[in-house]
């Protein structure tokens, strides 16, 4: 069946902002699935609120709205569009939310839209669970004995009926947010209440515990003629009982005989066939008792997800695109396959290769979070590694975790730990619980005994044994080539043998060099060899070559002549470095491959565009570690490497690739360190008498209080050498940093803790420019909403600024060319100061693509990173067409997403340590609007009416009577408590007095958990009151109550509720923006 | 662990680790690209005279079973994977792979870089080697294995046939069952299963039982079962199955196709590689629709040989071979692929109720 005729015009629905369960995976499929629209003649209309994507490029669809992904935006998107089509199977759990509430609310019937892939029907049997159960067993498969429940009475009663320990999964929610497993009543009640108002419908299932069962999923692909066929298969390693986002899986399916596997096959086509989703791709999760064998559905996905895009790089078959072509119509006999270009799309990928999946947590960033893994997804991203053994495997994506950790220990790492900690820590699943499993075998527990505790397969048991008893031989024994090829073998890096031979990385690099033991490149092929394969996307791996009749052969991953540019990735996803990262180097390769070079893309994160095949001419799924990175630039013998736009990861590598004679592209990394090393720019400021808060460097408790009494507090503290301002902190006394110096961190010569004078009230400044070496043209001037202190990566940012006086923007403009032309940049550099009255100061400069460069591309309709990379291969500004900074008639707005719902307890106060885990963009002619429609897109709700508590800090009071009296205005009531209702009564402003919480009852926790307020200010007031305010504020995040906690967010807050009770959200598509700067430039 | 050597007739060597019996075979050296269901293709009689290399390259994972054989044992000459698990990790494993096939005296090599054999293999087309535990010279090796028989020409399915006709143990899943004359070729133990499972009482017959004896069964059908080597070494059971064309509906699988199509008067060729593997898309002409299926054959019919009363009804997708055909006239059809797949999906099930279909009423459909 060829494409559909009656077709013209497809809406696509994108994810939004990255959440945790909810990352760049979206941005991949959905960028296939433009391309694929697109490629057929489609015209494609796409909204997505998220402008770190490449989907919402402008050249990717032909009207790209940068909205809202709600209901209400989206309808008027379909009003203005009409649209003939809607996919809503390619943004995740958002987009379908979204599609399902259009369906039933009748705006499709309206507007005469079909709803292709899936149809509302298919998703509701999926995702409602009492509906998918009924046709699971109508279809007469096994499941967990279960009961639906829309109260906790019902609830209860279920639970009774099941018996404990039971699993409470909420429907219609994202990664099993308020899921959890209860063993007891309590836990029961409190999990139920939990799931119950976190569920779109609030309803839950209680379910019987399949947790410890061995858990698989598998990839299903339907087409129009009733083809299916399984694209993957994964196991996990951690059993049921963990979010398979936070368990560590491997593809394919390892401890099923083909009897067992084929069953599930049957099964999984039988569920796709039973829910009725038509074409497309579906995840299906099955559940297999360890001991009976027995087999039971989970849950099944009937859109593209996280793992469809896992599976999707781990076997090299398309998932996103090839849905996007049977939604209109194609069948997969009538696709070809890609990486052999001779084979049809309808087969099933063959494996010749392991491939693991890790998940990457940022605990550290939320203390108060419980770090134990449950049914509730809490890591934040996730690395892929492939190698040709599990243990190979699984070191390379220990590797590519970037928690600085080289494989499975061998580093000196793991500290000791009492063998009641260590059954501990295999008890209860956290993040680094496959490091306690090396610590188990090294305490001489049992593979039984662990397996008791942890309820891992025994066959990844041995896996990891086998790994820890090498490492055991390899300390015993002295360097010789064969031990080399077998340690290479188990997946361990030149910087685990140098620990156990007690040599430097670089000695383990010459002795395998001395003995010819270098990796061998293959290919991710679809089918293991049988057939040629055409799409060079490679992985490393040990194999001793056979003895030869001919000359040898080399790897498969052999280089070209052509002119050459590898670009370094950023790895997992983390909070402080995400998306916008891959972004940047996804848009270099595009310009590079434009201009005639052949690029070479490095990277491990499978969530991403720049680790689709498609992207660069080359890939490599690699961990981005020094080694690695060698070993594939020996084998392509680049041109250039590009190492400023995948953060800091490459960045941090400058130095030590170029040593190895690796040439690095762009901006010197002389001068990056220049920029990098505090004390020299610390220098280079003072000579180009700029102005920097005044610092001191303190390695000892006394040095840092000498320092701050020097500068006197407040003080901004942080270890040097870090990210996302780890565990940056701003102290307001001596109490508070010497504890800060004693707890917080290890200082030590080489890492000493840096003491700034912070600027209390000053407006902070972002600037993203790009510079060819000689000429540097501002890209964007970013002003932050809130004032300085909060990290720039979780600051909401307008663009242009919105209140600093012309002068300020252009000594803001000429500081920032200054200094770009001394540390002569070629590439992308960011800037932040901040401003204090009339005074600048400069905080940082980073000689690097940073968080905001999409969000500045956006804006102003120029890709700077693709400039950036042109600049970096040697062409000039000028010859480029960029000589001049653009300033766009409208205002665009930044906003940062936080996870706090997941992390229920952790305080939501911003600071200088980034938590947001991604960002939303609003535009608009005015700040008013543009920030509202930011607000609504990063699902802050804005309330239009109703009851605000407003509660601040001392220091605050100056500007809550203002902010009181625009809501009072606006018609809405003021609630205080005894210290700020002065303040308002003292303006003349009408205030109900209630309760702090040690007053006594009811107080204002009161008023929050029987959701009598709609909208909470609540400015930090500093030690005293913390643990009160925390309550508040926490338990607003989970009563879903919006919560201001800055002065000037609440006063931007008040603009954007005026312009929405004034008239609405407006929508407009990028590209119709972006015509407005040609008109006004 | 010993050391052990796979050497091919182009002068390949790879060095690896003895697993399983110690000794020296040789054969002609194939890869299956199935990622599960070693325990079934290690007792595949159609792999005799083969030396099976696994592309997947964790084996063994599961160990080895009671249920999932198709013969007694192992039938393969030698078997090849990159690493062999250390341990059987599933509830219905009874032992090791290492300790079975130890105990079948089956000679097997791991430790090898599996995907250049492979990629080797694709590039030459199949080879002759030996698998030897034995010898450690390579030059002496290579000439061992350009000295070793290969398949063509060969009669291999004299070795695994039965002896003499027997019926099938399992009891027919119907009131009044069918009554299926199987030739044995080194028929896969699903096959009668999935024969009773469909309703048919089945006599399983020695490949060389001439066709007044098989008639004389008085059979619903006749089946023709896989089997391993080269169909032209056959030309007896290729007579017996033209005496019985049009007098009884007959149903080929693989080998059993390719006699089919030597007895109808066509011409079989040798594949470069073969197919062996369980994720091969067929597509039914007729319909358009698509099995994944599992194959395993080195040898396929040409159907430009076969004339105008038979038709070609499925396709390879992949190299556009023939995959089945159909007689226009009489009840016969015949499929290259395993139905019974074991190891393989389960899309081509269907084909064991067309056969019922056709002995109820006649008709290929």
């Amino acid at each position: 069946m060829p494409r559909r005729n009656d077709l013209h015009k497809i809406l696509i629905i994108g994810s939004g902002p990255i959440i945790i369960s909810q990352a760049c995976e979206f941005d991949y499929s959905g960028t296939q699935a433009c391309k694929a629209l697109r490629e057929e003649g489609y015209q494609v209309i796409l909204v997505n609120s998220n402008p770190a994507t490449i989907m919402t490029d402008p050249e990717f669809s032909d009207r790209t709205y940068i909205e809202p992904v709600t209901p209400e935006a989206v309808e008027k998107i379909i009003a203005r569009e009409r649209p003939d089509a809607l996919l809503p199977t390619l943004g995740g759990q958002t987009g379908l939310n979204v599609a399902i509430t259009l369906a039933q609310s009748g705006v499709l019937e309206r507007y005469g839209v079909e709803m292709i892939g899936a149809d509302a029907q298919a998703i509701r049997k999926a995702e409602d669970r009492q509906l998918f159960k009924e046709t699971m067993q109508a279809a007469g498969l096994d499941l967990p004995i279960s009961g639906v429940a829309r109260n906790l009475t019902e609830a209860r009663a279920a639970a009774e009926r099941i018996g404990f320990p039971v699993v409470i999964r909420p429907a219609f929610t994202l990664g099993g947010t308020g899921g959890g497993i209860a063993y007891n009543s309590e836990e029961f009640d409190r999990i139920a209440q939990a799931g119950l108002s976190l569920s779109l419908a609030s309803e839950v299932l209680i379910e019987e515990s399949v947790a410890g069962w061995k858990e698989f999923e598998l990839e299903v692909m339907r087409d129009k003629k009733d083809n299916v066929v399984v694209v993957c298969s994964i196991e996990n390693l951690d059993p049921m009982g963990i979010h398979t986002g936070d368990s560590i899986t491997v593809a394919p399916v390892q401890t099923l005989t083909d009897r067992e596997y084929q069953a599930m096959r049957d099964d999984a086509i039988t569920v796709i066939r039973a829910i009725g989703v038509e074409t497309g791709g579906s995840n299906i999760q099955f559940a297999v008792h360890p001991q009976t064998g027995r087999r039971v559905v989970i849950e099944m996905n009937p859109r593209v997800s996280r793992s469809s895009a896992l599976a999707s790089k781990a076997t090299g078959f398309p998932i996103a695109k090839i849905a996007a072509k049977l939604a209109v119509g194609y069948t997969l006999d009538e696709l070809p396959n890609d990486i052999t270009r001779e084979t049809p799309a309808c087969f099933e990928p063959t494996l010749d290769y392991c491939v693991v999946k890790i998940p990457r947590f940022a605990f550290e960033k939320f203390p108060a979070a419980d770090p134990t893994l449950t049914v509730q997804m809490k890591s934040v991203g996730e690395v892929m590694a492939i190698g040709r053994t599990f243990p190979e495997a699984l070191q390379k994506g220990l590797r590519s975790l970037e928690i600085g950790r080289f494989g499975l220990g061998a580093d000196g790492k793991d500290k000791p730990v009492s063998e009641a900690e260590l059954k501990g820590k295999l008890r209860t699943p956290c993040a680094e619980r496959i490091f306690a499993l090396r610590q188990a075998v090294q305490a001489g527990l049992s593979d039984e005994a662990i397996h008791e505790l942890t309820k891992i397969d025994p066959w990844f048991l041995r896996g990891i044994r086998q790994i820890v008893e090498l490492e055991e031989e390899l300390k015993k024994n002295p360097p010789g080539p064969e031990r080399i090829w077998k340690a290479k073998q188990f997946g361990f890096s030149d910087r685990q043998l140098a620990f156990l031979w007690g040599k430097e990385e670089g000695q383990i690099r010459s002795l395998r060099m001395k003995h010819g033991i270098r990796p061998r490149f293959y290919m991710v092929d679809t089918c293991a060899a049988e057939f040629e394969a055409r799409t060079p996307y490679y992985y490393s791996t040990y194999e001793k070559p056979p003895h030869l009749a001919s000359p040898p052969q080399g790897g498969e991953g052999k280089g070209e002549g052509a002119k050459k540019i590898m670009i370094i990735g950023g790895g997992p996803n983390r909070i402080g470095q995400g998306i916008e990262f891959d972004y940047c180097c996804v848009h270099a390769v595009f310009a590079l491959k434009e201009a005639g070079f052949t690029t070479v893309m490095v990277n491990s994160n499978p969530e991403t565009v720049s680790t689709d095949y498609d992207t660069a001419d080359r890939l490599y799924f690699e961990p981005l570690t020094l080694e690695d990175i060698l070993n594939i630039v020996e084998e392509e013998r680049p041109w250039g490497v590009i190492i400023q736009l995948g953060g800091q990861t490459p960045l941090n590598l400058a130095l030590r690739l170029e040593k190895a004679g690796v040439p690095i592209l762009g901006t010197s990394p002389e001068a990056i360190d220049l920029a990098e090393d505090r004390k020299r720019f610390s220098d280079l400021v003072e000579r180009l008498g700029l102005r920097q808060p005044p610092n001191g460097t303190a390695v000892t408790p006394d040095e840092a209080l000498q320092i701050a009494r020097r500068l006197t507090f407040p003080v901004l503290v942080r270890p040097s050498y870090v990210l996302g301002g780890r565990a940056m902190e701003i102290v307001y006394d001596e109490k508070d940093l010497l504890d800060y110096m004693a707890t917080a961190v290890e200082a030590s010569p080489e890492r000493p803790v840096l003491v700034d004078k912070f600027l209390e009230d000053a407006i902070e400044v972002d600037v993203d420019l790009v510079a060819d070496g000689r000429r540097a043209v501002i890209g964007g001037i970013l002003e932050h909403v809130e004032e300085a202190g909060v990290h720039s990566g979780d600051a909401a940012m307008v663009l242009p600024p919105h209140t600093l006086e012309p002068a300020m923007i252009n000594e803001i403009r000429q500081v920032s060319l200054r200094l770009a032309k001394e540390l002569k940049v070629t590439g992308l550099m960011n800037v932040q100061l901040a401003v204090k009255g009339k005074e600048l100061y400069i905080l940082e400069v980073n000689p690097r693509a940073s968080r905001t460069v999409p969000f500045v591309s956006k804006a102003i309709g120029v890709a700077l990173a693709k400039l950036a990379a042109r600049a970096m291969a040697g062409e000039t500004l000028e010859a480029l067409g960029f000589t001049e900074e653009i300033r766009p008639p409208f205002m665009a707005v930044k906003e940062s997403v936080f996870p706090f719902a997941r992390f229920l307890g952790v305080d939501i106060i911003l600071g200088p340590e980034m938590r947001s885990t991604g960002e939303v963009m609003g535009i608009d002619l005015q700040f008013g609007p543009a920030y509202a429609k930011s607000q609504i897109a990063a699902y802050q709700r804005l309330p239009l009416g109703g009851r605000v508590f407003v509660s601040v800090k001392d220091a605050d009071k100056p500007w809550v009577a203002e902010i009181a009296r625009r809501l009072a205005a606006m018609g809405f009531s003021i609630v205080s408590t005894s210290g700020t209702a002065e303040v308002l009564k003292a303006s003349g402003l009408a205030v109900e007095e209630v309760k702090k919480i040690h007053e006594g009852r009811p107080n204002v926790l009161d008023l929050v958990l029987d959701l009598k307020v709609d909208l909470i200010i609540n400015t930090p007031a500093g030690k005293a009151t913390k643990a009160d305010e925390t309550k508040i504020r926490s338990l607003a995040v989970a009563r879903g109550i919006p919560c201001v906690t800055t002065i000037p967010g609440a006063l931007a807050l008040t603009t954007g509720i005026a312009s929405l009770l004034k008239e609405g959200i407006r929508i407009c598509s990028l590209q119709e923006w972006h015509e407005t700067i040609g008109v006004a430039g | 662990m010993a050391r052990a050597f796979l050497a091919l007739e182009d002068g390949t060597v790879f060095e690896g680790e003895s697993f399983g019996a110690p000794g020296e075979i040789s054969g002609e050296v194939v890869f299956n690209t199935s990622m599960t269901g070693y325990q079934e293709i290690l007792t595949d009689p159609s792999y005799r005279g083969q030396i099976v290399a696994m592309t997947y390259p964790l084996i063994g994972n599961y160990g080895v079973n009671d249920e999932d054989v198709e013969s007694a044992q192992p039938q393969v000459e030698g078997f090849v994977v990159r690493a062999l698990s250390p341990i059987a990790s599933n509830w219905r494993h009874r032992r090791t792979l290492d300790e079975w096939l130890t105990q079948h005296k089956t000679v097997a090599i791991q430790g090898i870089d599996t995907r250049a054999l492979t990629s080797l293999l694709r590039q030459q087309g199949a080879l002759r080697g030996v698998l030897s535990t034995l010898d450690g010279d390579r030059k002496r090796l290579v000439e061992k294995a350009r000295s070793s028989p290969g398949l063509v020409g060969r009669d291999l399915v004299k070795e695994v046939t039965c002896a003499k006709p027997f019926a099938w143990g399992e009891a027919p899943a119907a009131d009044k069952p069918l009554h299926v004359a199987a030739v044995d070729c080194g028929m896969k133990a699903h096959i009668p299963r999935m024969l009773t499972l469909a309703g048919c009482r089945v006599t399983v017959v020695p490949a060389s039982m001439a066709a007044d004896q098989l008639l004389a069964l008085k059979p619903d059908g006749l089946f023709l079962s896989n089997g391993p080597g080269d169909p032209e070494g056959l030309p007896y059971l290729i007579q017996t199955v033209r005496a019985c064309l049009g007098k009884l509906p007959i149903f080929g699988i693989c080998l059993g196709h390719q006699i089919l199509g030597l007895a109808l008067g066509g011409k079989t060729y040798k594949l470069k590689f073969g197919h062996h593997g369980a994720n091969h898309p067929v597509m039914e002409i007729e319909t358009g629709k698509i099995e994944i299926t599992a194959q395993n054959h080195g040898f396929a019919v040409d159907p430009r040989s076969i004339g105008d009363e038979v038709e070609v009804t499925h396709l390879n997708l992949n190299d556009k071979t023939c995959e089945g055909m159909r007689h226009k006239k009489w009840p016969i059809f015949s499929v290259q692929y395993h139905p019974e797949a074991s190891p393989g999906p389960h899309d081509a099930h269907h084909h064991f109720k067309r056969f019922i279909h056709l002995m109820k009423r006649g008709e290929t459909t």
